[in-house]
């Protein structure tokens, strides 16, 4: 048989094994995200809904173009969005910090505790999500557990502002988003060849150098993973916020689910919208970027 | 400065096991290895002598003992303080890494200056034969390469003495002969000591200048290969190295020579000129390997012992014969090819006459429990 009907067989077989994964895809991911492209350059109805005209004043009045006739021009949509990438950011590193050194602990426990670690972790999603955070508001707000221990303890005279703060943001998603950080860290971490380590602490490394050199390196794609897993939902995230950050402090979750809801303007909030999706874009542009390098060397399957 | 590059001073280590207990691993060892020496540990699996090495490498922390390396006591260092490289058994390479900055490795921890780096990775790679592939990943390579980059990484840095837990087990027969000779003869370059690790009997006993067997977290013997295969000191040694006729049973004086009296009635002559002698009764094993016997007539002078054949197998070099006395022993022997006219006499009659020299006949103390579990 030639190598061309080999090849032209394994690719239909690709095509099929592919086929229901693309056509599910594009019929509820590619179709809604182009009709949303397309709202984002509409002129909004006056009530509600979007006239057919080309319309750019939607991304004028969130990156300083718009033009005034139409659209005032507000910086208060990038401070939304910086802030938003700036809670997305601390969220993924401090997810990690938790995550990484107890993917190390989890992973050299006897296999009884590690299926009861993993058991643990996993346990969240066994409650609903609402009911959750608002244990964080019970925790959190002025006459809450947290105040309740502090005064107690005479650390502090009045209650402390906590709840509808950055702060208390943060605190949730780190508290949400832990587990998606776990599975692909500790993933990586459990399989990370000891002797390796053995080998590179005989050539004379300490700790220090055997973590930078050989642990960290062969984990880092656990660690990538999960940060992109924790990053893209976090950016877009609109509960946590709604919850934890009152009327407040406010994200871009919060902003678009209100321009669609509340203030009726389809348009505008696809064009935030479209800027969340563009920076997550990105991020998984690097990703690849990151992925394809490591991978270029690694033998090739034809 | 002594002259020992090793020195483990009773030194013994335990594990707890998961299910509860513990077992012991090594069992007050004492071992000394001597400067620019071939040491070969050997021993069945789980004997020990991994973790034989590791106290010396420090990855195992001893119970009780010491170690001391050129003179120090290094009992307390970590293993990235101790003057050792390992190869391992699994070759460890890093697997993000190049060749180059696999076996630069060392280096670049030490700090070496890069141009003297480059140039000791380019030396290293000439020596194991594998010049120019530091670009190359681990997994672009073969067994037998990967293999030779261990050894490269873990000769760069000069250590002291160099480890090798079976770094050949995963080598077809050819390569892992043709890696022995490399290994001897980058010893006696080097000029450093290696202690080998492995449980192959016939590589111990080419390779080494001197041979350790390990049963049980005990060393049996320690000598040169020559001497633990001619003058096994018990029965696991006799029958862990080579194959091995041993006979159990009691021994009596007669004339010059002893007489070891089988329970199933064999009496088998030993003229114990060096060794170890047995007194009037005393039990021992008679040691006769297989190359010690020769076929014989029915007149023939001397100690003979006949056997039932069962097999005849040519090996090309000479025939081995496995058979059984009329009471059920096994016994092999294996005779020169030239003697190829009476084994196939004797093969036609299905009976055989091996003679033997009392002289050849290796006596030890009987220690029936060693036989009893290889036997297992
Ligand atoms: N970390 C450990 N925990 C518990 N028991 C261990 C540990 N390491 C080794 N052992 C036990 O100690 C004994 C000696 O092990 P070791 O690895 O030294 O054997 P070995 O001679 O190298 O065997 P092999 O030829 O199979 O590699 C074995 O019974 C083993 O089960
Ligand atoms: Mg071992």
């Amino acid at each position: 048989m030639s190598t061309s009907t080999l090849r032209g067989r394994r690719r239909s077989q690709l095509g099929i094994l592919l086929g229901p994964a693309s056509a599910f895809l594009a019929i509820f991911f590619l179709c809604p995200l182009l009709i949303m492209l397309v709202y984002s350059f509409l002129e909004p109805g006056l009530y509600g809904g979007a006239e057919w005209a080309f319309y750019p004043d939607n991304y004028g009045r969130i990156l300083g173009f718009a033009n005034p006739e139409f659209e005032d021009y507000d910086p208060v949509y990038i401070s939304i969005f910086l802030r938003s990438l700036k809670i997305a950011l601390i969220t993924v590193a401090a997810t990690l910090l938790v995550c990484y050194p107890a993917a190390f602990q989890i992973s050299r426990l006897p296999d009884r505790w590690k299926n009861f670690a993993l058991f643990l972790i996993t346990l969240p999603f066994f409650a609903s999500l609402i009911v959750r955070l608002f244990i964080w508001v019970l925790i959190l707000k002025k006459t809450g557990f947290a105040n309740m221990v502090l005064a107690g303890l005479h650390i502090v005279s009045h209650p402390l502002e906590l709840i509808y703060t950055e702060g208390a943001i943060i605190v949730g998603m780190v508290y949400v988003f832990i587990p998606f950080m776990f599975l692909p860290v500790y993933a990586s971490v459990e399989k990370l060849d000891w002797s390796l380590v053995r080998a590179s602490q005989d050539l004379g490394a300490n700790g220090f150098q055997t973590f930078w050199r050989v642990i960290f390196p062969l984990t880092l794609p656990g660690v990538v993973g999960g940060s992109i897993i924790v990053f893209i939902p976090a950016l877009g995230n609109f509960i946590v916020p709604a919850v934890l950050g009152g009327a407040k402090v406010m994200m871009l979750g919060n902003l678009i689910e209100q321009q669609f809801l509340g203030a009726r303007n389809w348009p505008f909030g696809a064009a935030l919208a479209m800027l969340v999706m563009a920076a997550v874009l990105a991020i998984l542009f690097f990703y690849i970027r990151f992925e394809a390098r490591r991978g270029d060397d690694a033998p090739v399957l034809r | 400065m002594g002259t020992h590059i090793v020195q483990l001073e009773r030194a013994t280590k335990a594990f707890a096991l998961p299910e509860g207990g513990t077992i012991t691993a090594l069992h007050g060892i004492d071992l000394d290895v001597e400067r620019n020496e071939f040491l070969t540990l050997l021993g069945p699996s789980g004997c020990g002598k991994t973790t034989l090495l590791h106290a010396i490498s420090g990855f195992v922390q001893l119970d009780a003992g010491k170690v001391r390396i050129d003179g120090d006591d290094v009992s307390d260092r970590p293993p990235h303080r101790r003057p050792v490289n390992t190869v391992f058994q699994n070759y460890a390479l890093f697997p993000h890494m190049n060749v180059g900055n696999n076996v630069g490795y060392a280096l670049d921890i030490a700090g070496t200056e890069r141009k003297e780096r480059n140039q000791r990775v380019g030396a290293a790679l000439e020596l194991v034969g594998l010049a120019g592939l530091e670009n190359r990943l681990p997994r672009q390579l073969s067994g037998g390469q990967q293999q030779r980059v261990a050894l490269a990484r873990a000769i760069i840095a000069r250590p002291k003495l160099l480890l090798l837990d079976e770094p050949l087990s995963a080598l077809d027969r050819n390569l892992r002969q043709a890696m022995q000779i490399e290994l001897k003869t980058l010893q006696a370059e080097l000029g450093i000591s290696f202690i080998f690790v492995t449980h192959d009997q016939e590589e111990a006993l080419t390779m080494s200048d001197r041979l350790a067997v390990l049963n049980k977290g005990v060393i049996q013997q320690i000598d040169t290969s020559r001497t633990v295969y001619d003058r096994p000191t018990n029965a696991f040694v006799a029958s862990f190295i080579g194959a091995s006729n041993l006979f159990e049973g009691t021994a009596a004086r007669s004339g010059g020579n002893t007489l070891i009296a089988t329970a199933d009635g064999l009496r088998i002559e030993a003229a114990c000129s060096g060794g170890w002698k047995p007194g009037d009764g005393a039990a021992a094993t008679a040691l006769i390997r297989p190359e010690q016997f020769s076929l014989v007539g029915p007149g023939a002078k001397g100690p003979t012992i006949g056997i039932d054949i069962e097999q005849v197998v040519f090996t090309g070099l000479n025939f081995q014969i496995h058979g059984h006395t009329p009471s059920g022993r096994r016994i092999v022997a294996i005779i020169a090819a030239v003697r190829q006219a009476d084994v196939a006499s004797a093969e036609a009659d299905g009976k055989a006459r091996l003679g033997y020299d009392p002289a050849a006949v290796h006596l030890l103390p009987d220690d029936g429990t060693a036989a009893a579990e290889m036997a297992a």
